[in-house]
């Protein structure tokens, strides 16, 4: 049996702006991204544009999700019954550790060393395929995007394309490469013709498919009513993992449920939409537990907490629960477009990324994590296209409160807030803040610098420790002539022309 | 504690300051419409009621004008379209057929098809080495093209509409409805479904969409008319 490859992991990424200054340096990355987010952007736009009462939608949805989370536990226990009743087999999991084990054990109850993995965030997240292979468990990814990642021990970027910093000719490099060592070798002569690396992917996986007795996923949706769990996609490699083998395992967050079946309705059409910018994805699957005859008959469903209830007690920032994982912040945001996810250090990159693990996790313990509720310019465009309308901006803020709040008592205060306070002794007295603005006024008469957009002047550098500031943003050239200078010498006097 | 316990406790704890009235009246206002059972008071039910051109009872619709947007909207996705009278229908399916080599039908079916072997629990491998498959619909969803499959006798296991390389699909022009708010009453949660809007596809590499990755390469639709 051919183990999987090593998966690098996100542990031990540095803070976002260091990362972001590396991957703004990659020229082929920023074009990747570019020209892949540019054409997710206009698809989307076109189909939401066909749909009169986008609005209304989203509305909706957040209103089922925020109803849903409000009463989480009842409807927790509702989808345990359901899925009981049908014949699956219910575990919780409080951490990714729990999860990771309730999967490894059913595996090795069976014996089997190999499981085909759907694209699933979730496990993603609790970074199952490490888990996994600690056990001499084998598991492959077949989302086309993940096998790209996976068969170039890379890391995801995206969280509907993981391979989105990727072009066809480095994707044809991988295949050709590394797909022998993984199973069916890639064909010869393999062109970087998208239509022919998908073909390559269809062979190596098929085979794959057709051997696995064991398979994991996550679930876009959990029904509670009727316990059901959606699975949205567009290859079939879904399809198979969830039909094919003898026992499925799928890995849910406590935040996927809706409470009933009516309530897909919305979903169903704000997440293809939003996501891959198509009127409806070409396959999703649904499945109630068990059915006599027809896919696996052992079905396993594993709800996880990993830090869910912990935002769900921040009232700020439980709305991010909302999120179905669509994707459409990532593809709007200047940010992203510019850095691209791996700067972000987690699966969950992007605007949505920038709350979720803050949230997930905690802020105070861990500097990259902090970093994160900063990685955003608060334009805002991420909450106008959000399909479920969390207000990204918004818990981007409520989040660096918290960041501050978490370092008041660092023994070794942050230049920002050293920087403030130094601000605070300045602004407060008048004559120290005259001297500041002769002081500035200098710099603007002599000072040299560069064009800005508007005809204004824009400082190269400050010395250090300014060049932190400077070494990002313009800083405009201060005046010559403070207002208060220029009121003493001639203001009041043209008030009485 | 169990892990279960400890979930359904944090979950409790994170509720606990606006678990109380404020939560219960806003859920009343958001949700209070949507929690009703779908379609229990038949097409005027609210969820319907504010879903835009769903507000039109579907008898009322132009029939016609909804059949033929389905079948544009499934041709969208390079699926196949071939519309028919019910007594074409035999006909119809041996052309799409296109002289493909080897057929399974579920055993539901009710039509004959030339040559074809009935799916009597075949093996995976025996499917795989099928060319075709030929397969009745639950539902037909006009907006979106969808083809919605609920896995009764006339449509067969999951398996077989899944790896075989050619999928016919018959829909009956009656099965065709709106959109998704009226393709959800008339599916039932507790059986397996599959939604299909086109061939397989992928958009992995350079968001390009591909056609045809792992599901049936191929989708004819047959539109049988009533």
């Amino acid at each position: 049996m051919t183990a999987a490859p090593e998966h690098p992991t996100f542990l031990g990424m540095p803070p976002f702006p260091a990362a972001a200054r590396v991957a703004l340096a990659d020229t082929q990355l920023r074009r990747n991204l570019a020209h892949a987010t540019g054409t997710i952007r206009a698809k989307r736009a076109g189909v939401v544009a066909e749909v009169d009462d986008w609005e209304e939608l989203r509305q909706r949805a957040a209103g089922i999700k925020d109803d849903t989370l409000a009463h989480l536990d009842e409807h927790l226990l509702t989808l345990e019954a359901a899925l009981t009743a049908a014949g699956a087999t219910v575990h919780w999991a409080r951490d990714a550790a729990d999860a990771c084990a309730v999967v490894a054990e059913v595996a090795k109850s069976h014996g089997i060393d190999q499981v085909v993995k759907v694209k699933s965030m979730a496990t993603q997240e609790i970074e199952l395929n490490e888990a996994l292979a600690a056990q001499g468990i084998s598991a492959w990814e077949t989302d086309l995007a993940e096998l790209i990642v996976q068969l170039g021990e890379d890391l995801p970027s995206h969280i509907l394309v993981p391979a989105i910093h990727r072009n066809r000719s480095e994707i044809r490099d991988i295949f050709r490469d590394k797909m022998a060592a993984a199973g069916r070798a890639a064909p010869e002569g393999l062109t970087n013709d998208p239509a022919a690396l998908a073909g390559a992917a269809r062979l190596h996986l098929r085979e794959k498919f057709l051997a696995t007795k064991m398979a994991v996923s996550g679930a876009n949706f959990a029904v509670a009513e009727s316990g059901t769990l959606v699975v949205v996609e567009s290859e079939g490699n879904g399809r198979m993992c969830l039909t094919l083998p003898d026992v499925l395992v799928t890995v849910v967050g406590i935040e996927k449920l809706l409470p009933t079946w009516a309530d897909l309705e919305v979903f169903l059409r704000l997440l293809p939409r939003s996501s891959t910018g198509e009127r409806m994805n070409p396959y999703t699957s649904t499945w109630s537990g068990v059915t006599p005859g027809d896919g696996p008959q052992e079905v396993h469903v594993v709800l996880l907490d990993n830090g869910r209830t912990r935002a769900l007690a921040d009232e700020v920032g439980r709305q991010a629960l909302r999120c179905i994982r669509c994707s459409a912040c990532l593809n709007v945001c200047p940010v992203y477009e510019r850095v691209g996810g791996h700067a972000y250090g987690s699966v969950y990159p992007g605007p949505i990324g920038a709350i979720l693990n803050p949230l997930l996790k905690g802020v105070g313990t861990d500097k990259q994590t902090d970093s994160l509720p900063y990685a955003s310019t608060l334009c805002g465009a991420c909450a106008d296209v959000c399909p479920v309308a969390i207000d990204i901006p918004g818990i981007l803020v409520h989040l660096r409160t918290q960041v501050v709040d978490a370092h008041r008592d660092d023994s070794v205060p942050k230049a920002e807030a050293v920087a403030m306070r130094a601000a605070a002794w300045g602004l407060s007295d008048a004559a120290r803040m005259g001297l500041g603005e002769r002081a500035a006024g200098l710099v603007g008469r002599f000072g040299r610098g560069r064009g800005m957009p508007g005809g204004r002047t824009a400082l190269g550098w400050l010395p250090w420790p300014g060049t932190r500031w400077t070494s990002a943003r313009d800083l405009p050239l201060p005046p010559a002539e403070s207002f208060r200078a220029w009121w003493k010498r001639a203001g009041r006097h043209e008030e009485q022309r | 504690m169990s892990a279960r316990d400890d979930v359904l406790a944090a979950v409790r704890a994170a509720l606990v300051p606006t678990s109380t009235a404020a939560g219960r009246v806003a859920s009343g206002v958001s949700h209070g419409g949507t929690g009703d059972a779908p379609g229990s008071n038949g097409e005027t039910s609210p969820q319907e009621a504010s879903a835009g051109e769903a507000v039109v009872p579907s008898r009322a619709v132009d029939r016609a004008a909804l059949v033929d947007l389905f079948a544009e909207r499934v041709a969208d996705y390079l699926a196949i379209v071939t519309r028919c009278a019910g007594a074409e229908l035999t006909t119809t399916v041996a052309a799409a057929l296109d002289g493909a080599t080897s057929v399974v039908v579920p055993p539901g079916l009710a039509l004959d098809v030339l040559g074809a072997v009935v799916d009597d629990d075949l093996t995976s491998a025996e499917l795989d080495a099928t060319a075709a498959v030929v397969t009745a619909a639950a539902v037909g969803i006009a907006e979106t093209g969808t083809v919605v499959l609920d896995h009764r006798a006339d449509q067969g296991r999951r398996a077989i509409t899944l790896l075989p390389d050619l999928h016919v699909c018959i829909v009956h022009e009656n099965q065709v409805v709106p959109d998704v708010p009226n393709a959800l009453p008339r599916l039932d949660p507790h059986r397996p479904q599959t939604w299909i809007s086109g061939p397989s596809a992928t958009s992995d590499i350079e968001l390009s969409r591909v056609e045809g990755v792992h599901g049936p390469r191929r989708l004819h639709v047959i539109l049988v008319a009533d």
